[in-house]
């Protein structure tokens, strides 16, 4: 129950504090609707033929980039003013502090979401809605899936200085698994499938991706934010 | 691990390496479908499962240093993974190889090549944290949680890609199963030599480590005051 | 049970012992004052007392628990060279969240309650971001006192203060120690803190040479202690 409070409660600061501020939010969701709009329009041929078979990909590399911009900032922001010194010498629980933040980082990246997928069926001429359950459902366990392993990311290079160069290699591997489940559930889903047996074994590998990297996190959290 | 010790593990690596070239050569027979390039393969499987080995290392290591915060583990982790990587880069290398010679093209998404690819650049990952922190007990330990997260990841990425080429087939460098018993045996007898490597240069570089460490004390210290 | 006790703490970096062989205890309702160099260790002591950093050898306990704990931890303030609060917060908010962060029963009331305290009331609503340095300052105190804690650890907290704010301070300190309370402030500020201080310690290149009670010479003559401990 304490663990619970202690857990909306910065969950709860964070997102206050982000949507006051909107910096990343806005700079995430210019980067991701530029990138659709633009720079991929530009990079594949958006026949609609084309667009079906690589909606996944498209949606996913959008996503995938413009999340580490959000998740990225969700320790460093507790750098100012030595808050983190703060919050681990009080009684707050490191896996606490942990989920809270994944829990707002994923709110965030939600947002962004749901912002580009309407952005991408107008510009590319795309019905998306027509499993729309299932789809939000991909949506929400791949945003997690990236979310945790951003947050953790986000804690253990707090305050190293190139931590920007280190994306490529440390986060975007890990979560392979996760957006390759991601993207073929995705570009099946858009294309209007229903979710059939070949399918739900993608989710099920999501699922489990998403499991075993959040209790890997929640179990080495003290771990990573004491000295 | 003492210097004679070394000399002679690596000596004896040497030794059977060449009698095992020399049966590779000479002795084994030429394979039906894929002629003489095939011979590559006593040297790329084995590689494969000492990087594996390698992984499984460091990970032990990486736990045990969480848990006891004894420097020694912490070079063991990192000793094995640089080691690992190497063996991976060599099994990376020789599936290019024999690709090029079969398919005539340098890479072809083959699911296992494309696993040992990926779990590659997220232990060169490793090794660049590491380079990125200055502090050692805080390196150590960033280093040891992400090793853990990276061993996780790595069953699930094998998994993950073979069934994405399972759904969308690619060439494929090695379909398994087509080797006779002698060829078996001469898989697991090179192993025997690229383990002995391993093991070498495994306690080099974790000597190599403990100097270092030591040589940031002394730095520390000369600076402290 | 001491307030704080460390046993035999010491805290490497990487070979390098910052820390060598603390042992420490300090009674409860004392106030102690953490003398030494630039680089002595203070800071770095300091840190593992308030349970932020792990010894490399050795423990912590607070009133004879494990300074980790959950319990410890709820009865320990700290302050440090950062002020601690969220800029892009207001004074209220800040204070009703770390009010709740330590589990009080109205964080409200007692964030309000420490705003008059500290003279912000009439900037309560506003962002720490806009705040003047010597407001800062005194937000720093009120979060770092919110929950009443029985330790507090304060890391040289006259630094950069003016004197209406050093005054502030003292007063509060004295009122506190009067409530029974236990105190460590490490400082260059030997004055200010002799005054306060009822014991004394000296870290020299992360060793304690000199912990005992502080007497009336110290406080006559505050640089000898250094004299008489330190390696000159």
């Amino acid at each position: 129950m304490r663990f619970l409070r202690q857990t909306w409660l910065v969950a709860s600061k964070d997102l206050r504090s982000e949507l006051r501020t909107k910096e990343a939010l806005n700079a995430a969701l210019a980067f991701a609707l530029v990138m659709i709009l633009l720079l991929l329009s530009f990079a594949f041929d958006p026949t609609a033929e084309e667009t079906r078979r690589t909606s996944g990909g498209l949606l996913w590399l959008v996503f995938a980039f413009a999340g580490a911009l959000i998740l990225n900032r969700s320790f460093v922001r507790e750098l100012t003013n030595d808050c983190l010194d703060v919050l681990v010498s009080s009684p707050l629980d490191g896996a606490a502090l942990f989920l809270g933040k994944s829990l707002a980082g994923f709110f965030l990246l939600m947002i962004v979401e749901l912002a580009c997928l309407p952005v991408f069926g107008i510009f590319y001429n795309v019905a998306w809605h027509r499993q729309l359950g299932p789809l939000l459902l991909v949506l929400a366990l791949g945003a997690w899936g990236l979310t945790v392993i951003g947050t953790m990311f986000s804690a253990l290079t707090v305050n190293l200085r190139l931590r920007e160069l280190m994306l490529p290699a440390l986060v975007y591997p890990l979560m392979i698994p996760g957006l390759l489940a991601a993207i073929q559930l995705t570009t099946a889903l858009v294309a209007g499938r229903p979710l059939d047996a070949e399918l739900y074994d993608w989710l099920k590998l999501l699922v489990s991706f998403d499991i075993i990297f959040t209790a890997l996190a929640l179990g080495l959290a003290d771990a990573v934010l004491l000295g | 691990m003492r210097s004679k010790t070394l000399y002679i593990m690596l000596l004896a690596a040497a030794w059977l390496m060449a009698a095992d070239i020399a049966v590779i050569l000479l002795v084994l027979p030429d394979e039906a479908a894929q002629g003489a390039v095939y011979r590559i393969i006593f040297f790329h499987v084995p590689a494969a499962w000492t990087a594996l080995l390698a992984c499984l290392a460091a990970f032990l290591a990486s736990c045990l240093y969480l848990l006891k915060r004894d420097f020694r583990w912490d070079a063991l982790a990192v000793a094995t993974t640089e080691v690992g990587l190497a063996f991976g880069a060599a099994n990376l290398i020789t599936g290019m190889i024999w690709a090029r010679v079969i398919w005539g093209i340098w890479w072809t998404w083959d699911a296992r090549l494309t696993s040992m690819l990926v779990c590659w650049v997220l232990y060169a990952g490793y090794l660049m944290l590491r380079r990125a922190v200055e502090e050692p007990a805080q390196r150590a330990r960033a280093a040891a949680v992400f090793n853990i997260f990276a061993f996780a990841d790595v069953p699930v990425v094998f998994f993950s890609i073979r069934w994405w080429r399972t759904q969308h087939p690619q060439p494929v460098v090695w379909g398994g199963g087509f080797m006779d018993a002698a060829m078996w045996r001469m898989l697991f007898l090179n192993w025997v030599p690229l383990l002995l490597l391993f093991v070498a240069l495994v306690a080099l570089r974790m000597r190599q480590e403990q100097a270092a460490r030591r040589l940031d004390g002394l730095r520390r210290r000369a600076h402290a005051f | 049970m001491s307030a704080v006790a460390a046993e035999g703490v010491w805290k490497y970096f990487g070979d390098y012992p910052a820390l060598a062989n603390i042992n420490l205890q300090v009674e409860p309702g004392a106030c102690l004052a953490l003398l030494g160099r630039n680089g002595a260790g203070k800071t770095t002591l300091l840190r593992i007392l308030g349970g932020l950093s792990r010894p490399s050898r050795g423990r912590v306990l607070v009133f004879g628990d494990e300074v980790r704990n959950r319990r410890s931890r709820c009865r320990i303030g700290v302050l440090g060279h950062g002020i601690g609060v969220y800029e892009e917060f207001s004074a209220l908010e800040n204070l009703r969240l770390f009010a709740g962060l330590y589990g009080l029963a109205e964080p409200e009331s007692a964030a309000r309650r420490w705003l008059e305290r500290t003279g912000l009331e009439r900037a309560g609503s506003s962002p720490v971001r806009e705040f003047s340095r010597g407001m800062r300052q005194r937000l720093a105190v009120a979060r770092a006192f919110i929950h009443d804690p029985e330790l507090l650890l304060l890391d040289e907290p006259f630094t950069a203060l003016d004197d209406r704010a050093i005054a502030f301070l003292q007063q509060l300190l004295a009122e506190t120690r009067a409530r029974g309370r236990t105190v460590i402030l490490s400082t260059h500020q030997l004055r200010e803190a002799l005054e306060l201080a009822t014991h004394a310690a000296v870290i020299e290149r992360g060793r304690l040479v000199f912990a005992g009670e502080r007497t009336g010479q110290m406080l006559s003559d505050p640089g000898w202690l250094y004299r008489t401990y330190g390696e000159g």
